[in-house]
């Protein structure tokens, strides 16, 4: 299964650099990346490979909502289909 | 990979635009529970909802955390119970207590199917749980019971519409200390769909499979804020704002729909291609309504956008998935729709202009505070003027009307959560006794003749 990372919040330094930590640490394998400033808004998406995390999906996305908010970030994980049943016939 | 623009839209009409999976109703045939003894009958209806949807809740919310996408309610509906205690000619209402019992083990917030389908004629078992609905939703908290009391192919049957404004009457008064809430679980019909996922008019029909997965999409934050996005755009632009977001809506319903099927091992039924408000800002209907151009909801020109609203849902929802079905339109609640509380509350908002909202809206008087003192017959009077658009329009039309025992125009009743709350609105005070004494059926339209 391939999730979809997405990260938005005042641009700082660092946060690359925290999120793919994260995904480390529970062995999720990051595919793509791609990110812009939107409006003085840092924002980043991220697909990823879940399927050999090391916990629940749910532990892990769980985990990144509080990272998230310790760091100030608006951060959330959610199942690929999701955005692909939404956007695409 | 995705487009960033196609994942910030989705993600701000989660977080900002309430968009969310309204209800994942299972559907549970209780045919095979009938038994000549009551107490046999309740055990193995105590059963069978247990084993069918003992995952239901656990199934849902793992989909939630997996997708992130909301699922407000998880629900079951039934065979209608006056088919399922007939046989056994016992009291309706311990099959209420049983529904009541099983359903807070599961983890449901409401069960429907208490109910009876008399649009030609009552059998005894019907009558029985007719009588016996003031009770038993006074008893229960998550019980919804309905009736359907008219038909476009059989008429109306005026019988039960005189019966319909006793028992609403009744249960008003039997839930008196508590706002009259009994009487907001209680949905006269006519056209009753028989795959509804939306409480408190959901029963499992007779022609359904055995366990069946319905689910009610919502989004009304998400349409009206795709509308302010073009103000300047004439009507066929705000229609086709409304049917492109409608399509995007109806797909999360349709993915949600499969994934719970598919986890359950329960066929998927259809997905109810709806606009359900809640009383939080941003999700009502009224807005919409006010966005496309007019100052309140209530004013003129509101029955006119109401229909632009609902045919544009529809039209957009109908290619999003394989199986269309339920009540598929804007629901008008009114004491669930922050817009329509403001509207109903100044006066903008009246009676007669919501009984010609519903003649173009998926269903019909919904959630609507009466005086308390309104005479019973008024209140079925009011029944079969709904019915009566509904029959002659072959839709689906209801009367959820809550009378507020003691109070007045100008107090209100407070449901909390959902149910939201609801001003005491004024009616007709002329008589519409004689009219309802007489009884009878309203003989089938010309409509009902299609073969």
């Amino acid at each position: 299964m391939r999730a979809v990372i997405t990260v938005i919040g005042k641009d700082k330094v660092g946060i690359l650099a925290s999120v793919s930590a994260l995904c480390s640490e529970y062995n999720v394998n990051i595919l793509e990346v791609s990110q812009s400033i939107m409006h003085e808004l840092f924002c980043m998406i991220m697909l990823a490979d879940v399927s050999k995390c090391s916990s629940e999906f749910s532990v892990f996305a769980k985990a990144c909502v509080e990272a998230g908010e310790k760091s100030n970030l608006d951060i959330r994980v959610m199942h690929e289909d999701i955005f692909d049943s939404m956007h695409r016939i | 990979m995705l487009n960033t623009k196609d994942i910030l839209e989705t993600i701000s009409m989660i977080q900002e635009e309430h968009l969310d999976i309204r209800t994942v109703t299972m559907g549970i045939s209780l045919m095979d529970c009938i038994s000549d003894d009551i107490h046999r009958c309740c055990s193995r209806v105590y059963d069978k909802i247990a084993r069918k949807a003992q995952n239901l809740v656990e199934v849902c919310n793992t989909i939630e955390a997996e997708y992130g996408i909301p699922i407000i309610h998880k629900r079951v509906s039934v065979t209608p119970i006056s088919l399922i205690c007939a046989a056994s000619k016992g009291d309706p209402v311990l099959l209420a207590k049983v529904l009541e019992r099983v359903s807070g083990e599961i983890g449901v917030n409401f069960i429907g199917g208490y109910s009876a389908l008399v649009h030609k004629g009552f059998t005894p078992g019907d009558e029985a749980l007719i009588k016996s609905i003031p009770e038993a939703l006074a008893t229960t908290t998550r019980v919804c019971s309905s009736v359907n009391i008219g038909s476009t192919k059989a008429g109306i049957n005026m019988d039960a519409v005189g019966m319909m404004g006793k028992i609403i009457k009744k249960t008003a008064l039997a839930t008196k200390d508590n706002d009259c809430i009994g009487a907001a679980k209680l949905v006269v019909f006519c056209n009753a769909p028989e795959d509804n996922p939306f409480m408190a008019g959901a029963f499992h029909g007779v022609g359904e499979a055995d366990t069946v997965i319905n689910v009610g999409v919502s989004g009304p934050g998400v349409v009206r804020s795709a509308i302010a996005k073009i103000p300047e755009g004439n009507i066929t632009d705000v229609a086709d704002m409304i049917k492109r977001t409608a399509f995007k809506i109806t797909r999360m319903g349709q993915l949600v729909a499969h994934e719970a099927s598919k986890r359950l091992d329960v066929p998927f039924g259809i997905v109810d291609l709806s606009l359900a408000p809640t009383p939080a800002i941003g999700d009502s209907v009224a807005h919409i309504l006010e966005e496309i151009g007019l100052e309140q909801c209530g004013t003129h020109g509101t029955t006119a956008a109401l229909a632009i609203l609902n045919d544009a849902v529809k039209k957009g929802g109908v290619m999003a998935t394989s199986h269309v079905g339920g009540l598929s339109g804007a629901f008008i609640p009114v004491s669930e729709d922050s817009g329509m509380i403001d509207a109903a509350g100044c006066g903008c908002l009246t009676i007669e202009k919501l009984e010609a909202m519903t003649a173009v809206c998926s269903v019909g008087l919904d959630m609507i505070v009466v005086p308390g003192d309104t005479h019973e017959d008024t209140i079925s009077a009011i029944i079969a003027d709904e019915a009566a658009i509904g029959m002659v329009n072959s839709k689906t039309t209801a009367v959820r009307i809550i009378p507020a025992i003691g109070k007045g125009v100008g107090e209100s009743l407070s449901f909390g959560g959902l149910l939201g709350e609801g001003p005491v609105m004024a009616l007709n005070t002329k008589s519409s006794s004689k009219f309802i004494s007489r009884g009878g059926r309203i003989p089938a339209p010309l409509q009902s003749l299609k073969n």
